[in-house]
């Protein structure tokens, strides 16, 4: 019983086909309260269709998965945002054209409450919690080292502010697990270095992190778990080191056997 | 203390509002008091369609249904049609709300649609709609059919009706006089409405949506219920407008709600400025006013120079029409007075690129 309620994440055999493309094949692993799991594999292998099946922007096949003690088979991606699931893209989805804060702002939308009447009227309660807003957004902005830049149009950031936006905006959403979909893509070795800091302050802060990367070096060195997906099926998992040596995960990466069948193009979807 | 600052600082504004129908009334006539009038009207509209379009992004080309829903609502429960003489003050609301229902019955089916798609769709309600009004005459007679329906009561209070001419102080106020304070009151309520709802958290999530639906899902927005919001607020104040029109004009017909008006209010927006309040106002005076300058001005002037009238004025204001429309298009694609924010989403673009040959230019130094 106290092994299980430490699980904040639990996919149990989750299968998500495209087709006649297999995406993801009974895929069950855990994720710990409170530590970084890192998702690696091939491009393709079914790393982000499995980020949007735990987020709801796809529906599964087969299988369920639990969030924080609750079992999920199909569900709206607002509903689990409400859960306490917020996520980033592998291609950076900001709102181009709304300034850094207001973008924050946006990720405020579940933790507050103002309605139609609230907007008209600006009674009290509902002009404090757009000062707490405004607040929340602004420390959110300084938390992730961009506070500079909060009336810049998310689109004029640079590359790496822009990541970084979209993880403060993730954490607007008052996450229980902060899932980040290639978070270094594209950065240069200062950035990453300044993101793995980041990524061990919102850990510590007691946020459990789910992340794709491709940075064997970040992974390495970031996280506490690691699993390996593969044209949809999970071939190992454990820390880091023994991951490294396993000869599945070499095989897949650099194709140490020849696979008889070919490569399945499973789509990334929206990744 | 904020309302007196409010009002020193708007003071001037207002007064100029209160006597803008006699000074229009003593320079151009009568005429253009209607003019000035339906302008309002339009301004109500293209504010409604504003919430659609400008803020949730939402392309919707059947606008002018929910103004027919809301005149229909008014001319069936205040004519001579069924013998009900309803007063204006539940008939308005009414014919609001029935519209809002409407809004919602379009946004239901059309939530999983985006650009051309809910376009199309949304073009189509519109017709259906007008035929709909248009051929409710049989077996039971509705609408009245294509004669539509007259004799509406005009919008009164009480026993003061906004359609009589009234003796104060010596001063003659007139039917029109008196509609425009009643339409300039709603116009402004419209106002104040959409520039809360913009500043607000409903209004973020309309803009996220309209930016990229699918994070803004992720980020925790129902935006099933926030598209229906956007739909129903701007039917809601089409509905008003609506009932406005039918009290105000005595008469409605299906042909005053065909695609071109739907078209006309959509241009108000993106002429003047989507998404930008002021903007959607300067629109809708300026695609009513032109118009009619046209109109008029396009007959003597033919006669002037040409000495006959060698175009129909009523083609040529339609073609001056399209060529004000592409001139701003090339000139102000954002339109004549955008949002701050649009105005940089514009502007951006080439600060970027200037930005860029600077750095170009410095390397090669």
């Amino acid at each position: 019983m106290t092994q299980a309620s430490d699980r904040l994440l639990e996919l149990v055999n989750v299968g998500k086909h495209f087709g006649g493309v297999v995406a993801l094949a009974d895929v069950s692993l855990h994720i710990k309260q409170g530590e970084i799991y890192g998702l690696i594999g091939p491009n393709g292998a079914g790393k982000t269709t499995l980020f949007n099946v735990v987020t709801g922007l796809y529906q599964l096949d087969s299988g369920a998965f639990d969030f924080a003690g609750k079992r999920y088979t199909q569900c709206k991606p607002h509903l689990l945002a409400q859960a306490g699931i917020a996520r980033t893209f592998q291609n950076i989805r900001l709102f181009a054209n709304m300034s850094a804060l207001e973008n924050i702002m946006v990720g405020r939308h579940l933790r507050t409450h103002t309605g139609i009447w609230g907007a008209l009227t600006r009674h009290a309660a509902a002009r404090a919690e757009e000062r707490d807003t405004v607040q929340r957004a602004r420390e959110l902005l300084d938390y992730v080292g961009i506070d500079r830049a909060h009336q810049t149009l998310a689109k004029h950031l640079s590359y790496g502010e822009q990541r970084r936006l979209e993880i403060a905006r993730a954490l607007a959403t008052e996450p229980k697990l902060l899932a980040l979909d290639e978070p270094a893509a594209g950065m240069n070795a200062t950035e990453t270095v300044a993101l793995k800091a980041l990524l061990q302050k919102i850990r510590a802060s007691g946020i459990t992190v789910l992340l794709i990367e491709h940075d064997v070096k970040l992974i390495m060195g970031l996280c506490d778990r690691v699993a390996v997906l593969d044209y949809g099926k999970k071939i190992a998992e454990g820390v880091p080191e023994e991951v490294r040596r396993d000869k599945a995960v070499i095989a897949a990466y650099l194709g140490g056997e020849v696979t008889e069948t070919p490569r399945p193009q499973a789509g990334e979807g929206l990744g | 203390m904020r309302l007196n600052h409010f009002l020193t600082r708007h003071f001037v504004l207002a007064i100029a509002l209160l006597a803008l129908p006699f000074i229009i009334d003593a320079l151009f006539g009568h005429g253009w008091v209607r003019i000035t009038d339906f302008a309002l009207l339009y301004i109500m509209l293209a504010l409604g369609l504003n919430i659609v379009v400008g803020y949730a992004g939402l392309l919707d080309l059947g606008y002018i249904a929910f103004f027919a829903v809301g005149a229909y609502t008014y001319a069936l429960v205040s004519s001579p049609q069924f013998g009900l003489h309803w007063p204006m003050w539940i008939t308005l609301p009414l014919g609001a709300l029935i519209a809002c229902g409407f809004g919602v019955l379009l946004g239901a089916p059309t939530l999983k649609l985006r650009g051309d798609y809910l376009a199309i769709v949304t073009l189509g309600f519109g017709e259906i709609i007008r035929i709909f009004l248009n051929n409710l005459n049989a077996p039971v007679n509705i609408t009245n059919g294509p004669q539509g329906i007259s004799a509406i009561d005009p919008l009164q209070i009480g026993s003061f009706s906004f359609g009589n001419s009234y003796q104060w102080m010596g001063m003659r106020v007139d039917d029109v006089h008196l509609h425009y304070y009643l339409f300039l009151g709603f116009t402004l309520l419209v106002i104040f409405i959409s520039r809360r709802l913009e500043d607000s958290r409903i209004g973020r999530a309309w803009v996220a949506i309209r930016e990229d639906e699918v994070a803004a899902s992720a980020m925790g927005i129902n935006t099933r219920n926030i598209k229906l919001l956007a739909f129903a607020m701007g039917a809601t104040f089409g509905g008003i407008s609506g009932g406005l029109f039918a009290g105000f004009q005595g008469f409605v017909s299906p042909e005053s709600f065909s695609l071109m008006e739907s078209i006309m209010v959509l241009c108000m927006v993106v002429l003047g400025g989507m998404g930008n309040v002021g903007g959607v106002v300067l629109g809708g005076v300026i695609l009513v006013a032109l118009p009619e300058l046209f109109r008029n001005a396009a007959g003597p002037v033919q006669q002037a120079l040409l000495g006959k009238v060698v175009v129909d004025p009523e083609s040529l204001r339609m073609l001056m029409f399209g060529l004000a429309l592409i001139l701003v298009m090339l000139w102000r694609p954002a339109g004549l007075w955008p949002s701050t924010q649009r105005r940089r989403e514009f502007a951006a673009d080439d600060s970027v690129l200037q930005q860029e040959q600077e750095t170009v230019y410095d390397a090669s130094k």
